[in-house]
């Protein structure tokens, strides 16, 4: 069993991410358009130049000809990637992978997702024909056991709990405020957080991601080529995948207060990216925070702080914008909304600015130093006990 | 006395059904200027049919007795299928043999008492079911006094692993046809000529056909401990009881529970043999289209039989909770509430549906037996994905659990939400996120005890989902 990694081989030379926002008058096709013709632009190539593409997409379309139509490419490989919320940034992943190979020098990874042309709230899988046994709950309600089961392991009171995971919307609102690619951009009080009409169990509407349109793209080629394209790269540290299966919803033994698949594919990254301590190495982490209490558990299932010591570190701001570590510096889904197949890639793009230092005076961090000079990036898709967990890490600086 | 001529047949096992939620017939009136009236009827959940009922009946009647099913015989008034068999989701939520047999019995309310004399004058071990939710216009009589049940009556051979508790001694039917109640195929309500002209009917025919089944049993009137009398309304029920002039006649249950179409004899024949004692000769007298008249006498076995049975129609009819008039209109879809702004489910796939059907309709789990680990669903690798195919199939539907967490889903689609949703722990091993029926929000907790139970979960193009959920144990 191996997990090699690779490590300093691929640079990201160049991105671009449209606004996610309920694009009522663009489709699929134009926000593909869109994120692509910037990330054309961002790495300073015409398209042929790129030699193939990962298009990810949870429900935008089947096949690589969803992306090769609207480009229209010729004669391009284009691999169409599904892997739930993870979508956007396997596609990524397999075009590193591609890329390392020596198969292809330059290679493309598309998210693109339109989500608002369903009429439904929320997101919504389109379902597999199934003997119809199947669970029927919403995200949120499988999200919601997991607060009154870990305020009960660690002893942590009701009230306590609503306003570490008020605390977490708040922030990730007051970071998105300052965002203009955020859908929304006002600052919430956590008491309006708090009160606000209950979805499934405990989680009110303000616990929750929202739903947006969008597309986001990356150009990546050899670490040694990156200078052809820009002065500053990014360099892939780790890429780290775990598909769960599903036994955390049968087995007696889950208790709903960890995510272990996240924890497994956080041991992997930061083992391909050499990291000890990830808190003296990571300056800055996107990570999913498809509900306020999901990114409360991520803070541990990730090493950023111990079993049982998020919602105190929460509370007390070390992941605020200004904190020691922050987290979901652009807003997260909580400002963006979660267009599936393009919200990896969006958090890679703000990992992309922050470490070039050009995510503008009002946002960039002040965390990154010369020896904690790292960017994570999170997704998790499907639900506690059976989900698929992804971690990229990267830095502006090789090894 | 000399030794009998053919073997002693009867009611072998049997149980009933009652759904939770009452209906106070005092909100009726309210809310539709009409109707209503005293007392309660029950009323099946959302969730439930005919099929799922019978399914909970026929659970009760097997309950640790060793019957084996060779028939199953069911009639409802308004099944979920027509052109297809309904029986047979009950035979396999049942998990009866593959070599027997599961019919339907028709739509009329005689379905029941009409299996009962088939299975009284076949050969073999024949479980009756029947099961039926009664509905009417907002205000009317059917709304106020029908009722929901299911029932399963077990009649077979006087074998010593399933003793024969009710020896069916004497039957009669006389057959009439004039029009009493109708309703066309497809059309939600039933409608009624006047009832006098039933009664007046319906008098001369339960007269001969209770004296004739008397006679075949070779017995008298005054030897007659007890009489039931199913009929369309409790009114001729009542008349046509006081003219048999029976010692006692049993309560027709019209006060809790109502007249529950074609299961109503049968609920009133369970209600008959959990009153009566060895040695009680007792009748039920059914009213439909004619009138069938079956004679027992109660055997010793039924006092041994009684501690493993489930819970009595009285003691069903005793407990239950209310359900307000409103939701009770939403149940059966004559009040259509806005459904979340989420999308419907799709209809169950016919193939995966059959190549799960040992999961999906009678709930077997599969178990490792090289650890002892429970799969559900079952799996064909092992927990640990070290072995493949050594799994055993695991029988769940009669285990208990004990909630683990819980939530409420607000968003979800649900024929009536909001979704009661928690994670069960079985006892003896395996773990499941269900769904809660027939509990209300604020009376889940973390510990709570859960059965399952069967059920209907949505129907989309005409196909009921079947799946198990998850009830609070109520003791």
């Amino acid at each position: 069993m191996a997990s090699h990694g690779i490590t300093d081989q691929i640079a990201l030379v160049g991105m671009g991410c449209t606004r996610f926002v309920e694009h009522w008058d663009m489709g699929l096709d134009d926000l593909i358009v869109r994120a692509a013709t910037d990330a054309y632009e961002s790495a300073g190539i015409d398209k042929a130049a790129v030699d193939a593409y990962w298009f990810g997409t949870a429900q935008g379309g089947m096949s690589g000809i969803t992306l090769a139509r609207p480009l229209q490419l010729q004669n391009k490989p284009v691999t169409r990637v599904e892997n739930y919320c993870a979508t956007g940034s396997d596609a990524l992943r397999q075009a590193c992978y591609a890329v390392a190979s020596g198969a292809y020098d330059v290679a493309m990874a598309v998210g693109a997702e339109k989500t608002k042309d369903s009429g439904y709230q929320g997101l919504n899988a389109v379902p597999v024909p199934n003997d119809g046994t199947g669970r029927t709950l919403t995200a949120a309600a499988m999200f919601s056991m997991v607060g009154p089961a870990y305020g009960e392991k660690f002893g942590v009171s009701d009230s306590d709990m609503r306003t570490a995971m008020a605390h977490v919307a708040e922030k990730n609102h007051a970071n998105g405020a300052k965002n203009p690619l955020a859908q929304f951009r006002r600052e919430v009080s956590a008491e309006t957080i708090c009160a606000s009409p209950k979805v499934a169990g405990d989680l009110g509407v303000f616990d929750c991601a929202g739903v947006a349109d969008g597309a986001a793209a990356a150009i990546i080629c050899r670490a040694e080529d990156a200078h052809l394209y820009t002065d500053n790269p990014l360099y892939v540290k780790a890429l780290s995948l775990v598909a769960g299966n599903g036994s955390g919803l049968t087995d007696q033994s889950y208790d709903y207060t960890t995510f272990p698949e996240i924890a497994a594919c956080a041991v992997d990254a930061y083992e391909q990216a050499g990291v000890g301590d990830p808190s003296a190495r990571i300056a800055m982490a996107e990570v999913h925070d498809c509900f306020t209490i999901t990114e409360l558990v991520l803070m541990e299932d990730l090493g950023f702080s111990e079993r049982g010591t998020a919602w105190r570190e929460v509370l007390d701001g070390r992941f605020d914008l200004d904190g020691d570590l922050p987290i979901n510096t652009d807003g997260g889904l909580k400002s963006f909304g979660h267009p599936v197949g393009a919200s990896g890639l969006r958090m890679i793009y703000e990992a992309w600015l922050q470490l070039r230092g050009e995510a503008g005076p009002d946002r960039q961090v002040d965390s990154i130093t010369a020896e904690r000079n790292l960017a994570l990036t999170h997704n998790l898709g499907g639900y506690p006990g059976e989900m698929v967990s992804f971690i990229s890490i990267l830095g502006s600086t090789l090894d | 006395m000399l030794g009998r001529l053919r073997a002693v047949r009867g009611i072998t096992a049997w149980g009933s059904y009652l759904p939770f939620r009452r209906l106070d017939r005092a909100e009726i009136a309210a809310v539709a200027g009409k109707g209503g009236g005293r007392g309660t009827r029950t009323v099946a959940s959302f969730d439930e049919d005919p099929t799922t009922m019978a399914v909970e009946a026929g659970r009760r009647a097997l309950g640790g007795a060793s019957v084996v099913v060779d028939t199953l015989l069911f009639g409802s008034v308004n099944p979920a299928y027509a052109d297809k068999t309904n029986a047979t989701a009950v035979h396999s939520a049942l998990r009866l043999s593959d070599s027997s047999g599961a019919f339907d019995l028709g739509f009329s309310t005689r379905s029941a008492v009409a299996g009962l004399l088939l299975a009284a004058s076949g050969t073999g071990t024949t479980m009756v079911a029947a099961a039926d939710i009664r509905v009417g216009r907002a205000g009317s009589a059917d709304e106020a006094a029908g009722g929901d049940a299911g029932t399963a009556i077990v009649i077979g051979n006087d074998v010593a692993e399933s003793p024969v508790l009710a020896e069916i001694v004497g039957t009669a039917s006389r057959t009439a046809e004039f029009i009493d109640r109708w309703r066309t195929p497809g059309e939600p309500f039933s409608k009624m000529w006047d009832d006098k002209f039933a009664q007046v009917t319906y008098t001369p025919l339960a007269v001969e056909s209770y004296d004739s089944a008397l006679v075949a049993a070779g017995v008298g009137r005054p030897d007659v401990s007890s009489v039931a009398v199913s009929g369309p309304t409790a009114r001729i029920a009542g008349a046509i009881a006081n003219v048999l002039g029976a010692a006692k006649t049993l309560d027709d249950l019209s006060s809790s529970v109502g007249q529950c179409g074609a299961a109503q004899p049968a609920l009133l024949l369970a209600h008959l043999l959990e009153s009566s004692s060895p040695g009680d000769v007792v009748a039920l007298v059914s009213l439909a289209d004619g009138v069938d008249t079956i004679v027992l006498r109660i055997t010793d076995a039924i006092v041994a039989a009684a501690d493993r049975r489930g819970p009595t129609v009285a003691a069903q009819a005793a407990s239950g909770a209310p359900v307000r008039y409103g939701k009770f209109l939403a149940w059966r879809g004559l009040l259509e509430i806005d459904p979340p702004r989420r999308p419907e489910p799709q209809r169950v796939s016919a193939t995966a549906a059959a190549r799960s059907d040992a999961w999906k309709f009678g709930f077997v789990a599969s178990v490792d037996p090289s650890t002892g680990d429970v799969a559900m669903p079952p799996a064909r690798v092992s927990n640990d994905g070290e072995r493949v195919d050594e799994m055993v199939e695991h029988p769940m539907s009669d285990a208990a659990g004990t909630i683990v967490t819980f939530t409420i889903d607000r968003v979800a689609y649900s024929p009536s939400p909001p979704i009661v949703f928690a994670v069960v722990d079985f006892d003896g091993g395996g773990r499941l996120p269900l769904e809660l029926c027939d509990c209300d929000e604020d009376e889940v907790e973390i510990g709570a005890r859960v059965e399952m139970t069967f059920r209907r979960l949505y129907t989309v193009d005409g196909i009921p989902n079947y799946f198990w959920k998850a009830r609070l144990a109520r003791g």
